[in-house]
């Protein structure tokens, strides 16, 4: 069995964010990339699965559509366990192109279950997953929260609002995970790192579609008033505010 | 040529989200000067559809394929774009949430359409068709160019409020034609939690950081928001300590909200925790640390510990909730 | 020149700040508190491979360049000096002097388990009358034919409690001088050996320091390293690596202190702005910055040189000296500028500032550090 891991390439999510003088570009100097935590978990996930499967998942592949500087992150994946890597070598505009080339190499490289995470903490698209399984005409599951196997049949939950629903998709499958899937990201260790360079890491070329959308201009959120300071002996008063000023209760 | 809305419902019923979608849908539609049509699946009664009318729906399409029955991402979307296609749409609107997330993406590739989501206004122009949309989680908002015939938006939770304006609506059977072959997600276990507030609906959230001090006070808060009729959330660090379940996490990695108010709790306000609360319409912070971030994010701050400052709350809550 | 650091150095780099930040922080402050060891954590550091990067592929080490090792040992110290002197002791002193300096048998037995973090080692040089003048050994080594009988006591031992391995510093010809010391490898077990209590530090409370005494053990002949007479030359030798590991150890806590008063001087308000307009507290911060980048500057360069295969002796006394003494100003400025945070415990610079003090007295004080240089200059 081999699982596919789709991996977005963002900035640090501490990172401030900051407008070119015209507006028209976001200035990513001096911008930490790391693998959209969403992603990372996917891959955690992956690789937990692997480790228990007793044989039974053979490979995990991850993917990324980007230029070469998205290599660090892709080999921090081979160092946490991944076994071999593609890069689809492309500065996406959109989800759609994203998506659309990962289903190319996939087309011709099949996978049983193929995991992205719900959203991408740059641009918030949260639509690689969905596009992806449709343009493979497969099965797609959103917001899943858990994954498992039992025997050779994958099981999986999904948070829906105010509960969750336990559900099952026939192979091949694209999972959208979400937090809950893995807990905390792991970390490379020095065995990991030396076997990462010996990994091997395909680059090919876009085979895929164009974009549908680009951006054409950023805006910063408008400042927000001052904070208005209340007395903690009256506390009591914000109900009051609250319901008078604000007027949201 | 038309706007195409998906309404979803819960339990027969539509939501206030549900209103806001169609009131979206139908300004955009007043814009491009074509008709409004409403999406439903699954059944619903006819007083529920007919209530679109009052937001601006023209028309209903009620779609009660079988192979609906549960949420199928792939037959959902080849539903709502098979209606899509049959209406000429040009548009199609979608709520930026769980349903949404699902299904959007996969209707974007069969109409060959450029998709954007976390959609907060309308457009800043038609030709090019120019939307503006969160990124970053709120901390900027970047214009998107659509460029293709069809587009599809998703639209973020409480950025366009409810626009009330009366048409005359027609509600039509349509049938999607669906081959039950193709799709099968088998649905084995259904587990809801009745009566509790949902964290992305709740118009009014209390939320409770690592300043709660123990999981033992949670007492407090959780009576502050029944009193006020508020969901319950937390900080990432409560749930990773087990105080809470994960489920009420807000934040980067959590859920993102956008509800009315949004009371912080001894919440530091670490900018990946803004980033999920920061579309708050109004934000209290209760801190003692002067120098806490979430103070320059709130409109209302009570400085001091939040386990003396809430049993305060909740009396004045109660007074407030006995005399209105 | 390339100041550029490779993906690997980098990757390396991350991963130990992600541990620091994410793991070792959550208890620090309460190790230090009651002085407890980190045993889950020192786990986990060998899990990762820290305890043994700088051995060889071979002897199942990482493999690593010296240079991701400072990177590593920043990060790490940072938050938790007592977990990097762990990681310091084990790779720069133990498992580079019987990398170095071992036969096979000797590295097959010892340095392969080491270098997985499996067990621990120490090094024990300083004894209660012998510190900065190594010539001055009292512990001794005696020939019996078949094995050597070893007497004497060690003091200020990092790991000599948790420690599986020693390698013991000890006369076998008084009268030689320092051509008459030898250096064994002594299992910690071995009969005759006994542990004193606890050390109870100023700071890096968290490592567990203790004199060890040493009353008629059996060595076995095999385990001496090096020709006879060749433990002066081989306690010089790893203590020259040794000291890029203190040093780096010294720029992480003078570096973490000073992230810390940056992050704390944007946000904490005087006088109706953030203190870090004031000038006196920027002033201060820029004077901080310029000696932590000095400090990583000569950390690096001494690592540079150790792993082009060139003389690092001086180089690596220059790092070690002038990290750990701008490691107490940076700390005790962090301190200022903290003002009354600065001085309790859950602010972590006061922590910083007490174990930065160490960095200047142990694996060759300043002072000695200063003979070093000098003697370079007499040359």
């Amino acid at each position: 069995m081999k699982i596919l891991v789709c991996l977005s390439n963002v900035p640090d999510t501490t990172t401030k964010i900051k407008l070119n003088g015209d507006q028209s570009a976001l200035d990513m100097t001096g911008v930490q990339w790391v693998i959209n935590p969403w992603d990372e978990l996917a891959l955690t996930r992956a690789l937990d699965l692997k480790e228990k499967s007793e044989g039974k998942i053979d490979t995990i592949t991850v993917i990324t559509v980007g230029e070469s500087l998205t290599e660090p992150t892709i080999r921090k994946a081979l160092a946490v366990g991944a076994d071999d890597a593609v890069r689809i070598n492309l500065n996406p505009t959109d989800d759609y192109e994203v998506a659309s080339n990962i289903a190319a190499w996939v087309k011709n490289n099949p996978y049983n279950i193929i995991l992205t995470g719900i959203e991408s903490s740059d641009y918030n698209g949260s639509a690689v997953g969905g596009m992806l399984a449709e343009f493979l005409k497969i099965p797609s599951v959103s917001s899943v929260s858990f994954l498992d196997m039992e025997g050779d049949k994958p099981l999986m939950k999904r948070e829906i609002p105010g509960g969750t629903e336990t559900i099952r998709v026939p192979m091949p499958f694209v999972a959208i995970v979400q937090k809950g899937i893995a807990l905390d990201p792991r970390i490379p260790a020095m065995r990991g790192i030396m076997m990462a360079r010996k990994k091997e890491l395909t680059v090919v070329e876009p085979a895929g579609e164009g974009s549908k959308s680009t951006y054409i201009g950023f805006a910063m959120p408008k400042a927000k008033a001052k904070v208005k300071m209340i007395d903690a002996e009256n506390a009591g008063q914000l109900i009051t505010l609250l319901h008078e000023e604000a007027k949201v209760i | 040529m038309s706007v195409i809305v998906y309404t979803e419902n819960w339990d027969g019923k539509f939501k206030k989200s549900s209103y806001e979608l169609v009131s979206y849908a139908h300004a955009l539609a007043s814009e491009l000067g074509v008709e409004t049509i409403a999406i439903s699946i699954g059944q619903v009664p006819e007083d529920q559809l007919n209530a679109l009318a009052n937001y601006g729906a023209n028309k209903v399409l009620c779609v009660k394929n079988p192979e609906l029955a549960v949420l199928d991402n792939a037959a959902y979307a080849s539903a709502i774009a098979r209606a899509a296609k049959a209406n000429n749409a040009q548009v199609v609107v979608f709520a930026n949430n769980f349903t949404g997330k699902a299904v959007a993406p996969r209707v974007a590739v069969k109409l060959e359409a450029g998709m954007a989501n976390s959609v907060t206004t309308l457009p800043l122009s038609f030709s090019p068709f120019v939307v503006q949309k969160n990124i970053f989680n709120g901390k900027a908002q970047g214009n998107l160019q659509i460029n293709s015939n069809i587009k599809v938006l998703s639209l973020a939770q409480n950025s366009f409020g409810v626009k009330e304006s009366s048409v005359s609506l027609t509600i039509e059977n349509f049938d999607a034609q669906l081959d039950s072959s193709k799709f099968n997600t088998e649905l084995i276990e259904k587990n809801t939690v009745s009566g509790k507030i949902i964290l992305t609906d709740a118009e009014l959230v209390v939320s409770g950081g690592r300043g709660m001090k123990s999981p033992d006070n949670w007492g407090p808060l959780e009576e502050l928001a029944a009193i006020l009729g508020a969901g319950t959330a937390c900080s990432r660090p409560v749930a990773d300590e087990g105080w809470r379940p994960h489920s009420e996490h807000v934040g980067q990695t959590g859920k993102v909200i956008a509800p009315n108010l949004y009371i912080a709790l001894g919440i530091s306000g670490a900018i990946q925790h803004l980033a999920g609360v920061s579309s708050s319409k109004v934000i209290v912070a209760v801190n003692t640390d002067p120098e806490a971030p979430f103070f320059e994010a709130a409109d209302y701050g009570i400085l001091g510990d939040v386990n003396k400052i809430l049993p305060k709350l909740v009396e004045a809550a109660k007074a407030f909730k006995a005399h209105s | 020149m390339n100041f550029q650091f490779t993906e690997e150095q980098l990757m390396i780099q991350q991963a130990a700040r992600d541990y620091a930040q994410r793991e070792l922080i959550k208890d620090v402050l309460e190790r230090d508190e009651k002085a407890l060891y980190p045993t889950e954590h020192v786990k986990n550091l060998a899990e990762l491979g820290f305890l043994g990067m700088l051995v060889s592929e071979k002897w199942d080490g990482g493999g690593m360049d010296t240079v991701s090792y400072v990177l590593a040992m920043e990060e790490i110290s940072k938050v938790d000096a007592s977990a990097s002197v762990i990681m310091s002791v084990n790779n720069s002193l133990v498992c580079y002097g019987l990398e170095k300096f071992g036969n096979d048998a000797q590295r097959e037995k010892y340095l392969r388990p080491l270098a997985r973090g499996k067990k621990i080692g120490a090094f024990l040089l300083s004894e209660p009358e012998a510190g900065s003048d190594a010539t001055k050994q009292r512990t001794t080594a005696v020939d019996m034919g078949d094995y050597y009988l070893l007497n004497g006591t060690k003091n200020w031992i990092t790991n000599g409690n948790t420690a599986s391995t020693y390698l013991v510093i000890a006369h076998t010809h008084p009268e030689k001088g320092h051509r008459g010391i030898n250096v064994f490898i002594v299992e910690r077990h071995s009969e005759g050996i006994t542990v004193g209590p606890h050390e109870n530090k100023m700071g890096m409370r968290s490592s567990d320091t203790h004199s060890v005494m040493f009353n008629d053990v059996k060595v076995p002949k095999e385990n001496r390293i090096g020709e006879d007479g060749f433990g002066f030359k081989f306690a010089m030798k790893t203590l020259e690596g040794g000291r890029i590991g203190i040093a780096s150890q010294a720029l992480g806590i003078a570096s973490g202190a000073l992230e810390l008063a940056t992050k704390y001087a944007k946000e904490r308000k005087a006088f109706g702005t953030e203190i870090i307009n004031h000038q006196a507290i920027a002033f201060k911060l820029a004077d901080m910055a310029v000696k932590v980048e000095n400090a990583r500057n000569l950390c690096l360069k001494a690592a540079w040189l150790k792993d082009q295969g060139q003389a690092y002796g001086t180089a690596s006394a220059m790092a070690k000296m002038y990290a750990a003494d701008i490691a107490m100003e940076v700390t005790t400025e962090a301190v200022q500028i903290h003002g009354g945070y600065g001085y309790v415990k859950e602010y972590h610079v006061e922590r910083l500032m007490r174990e930065a003090k160490l960095t200047q007295i142990y694996e060759g004080t300043s002072e000695v550090q200063k003979i070093i240089i000098s003697r370079s200059l007499m040359e």
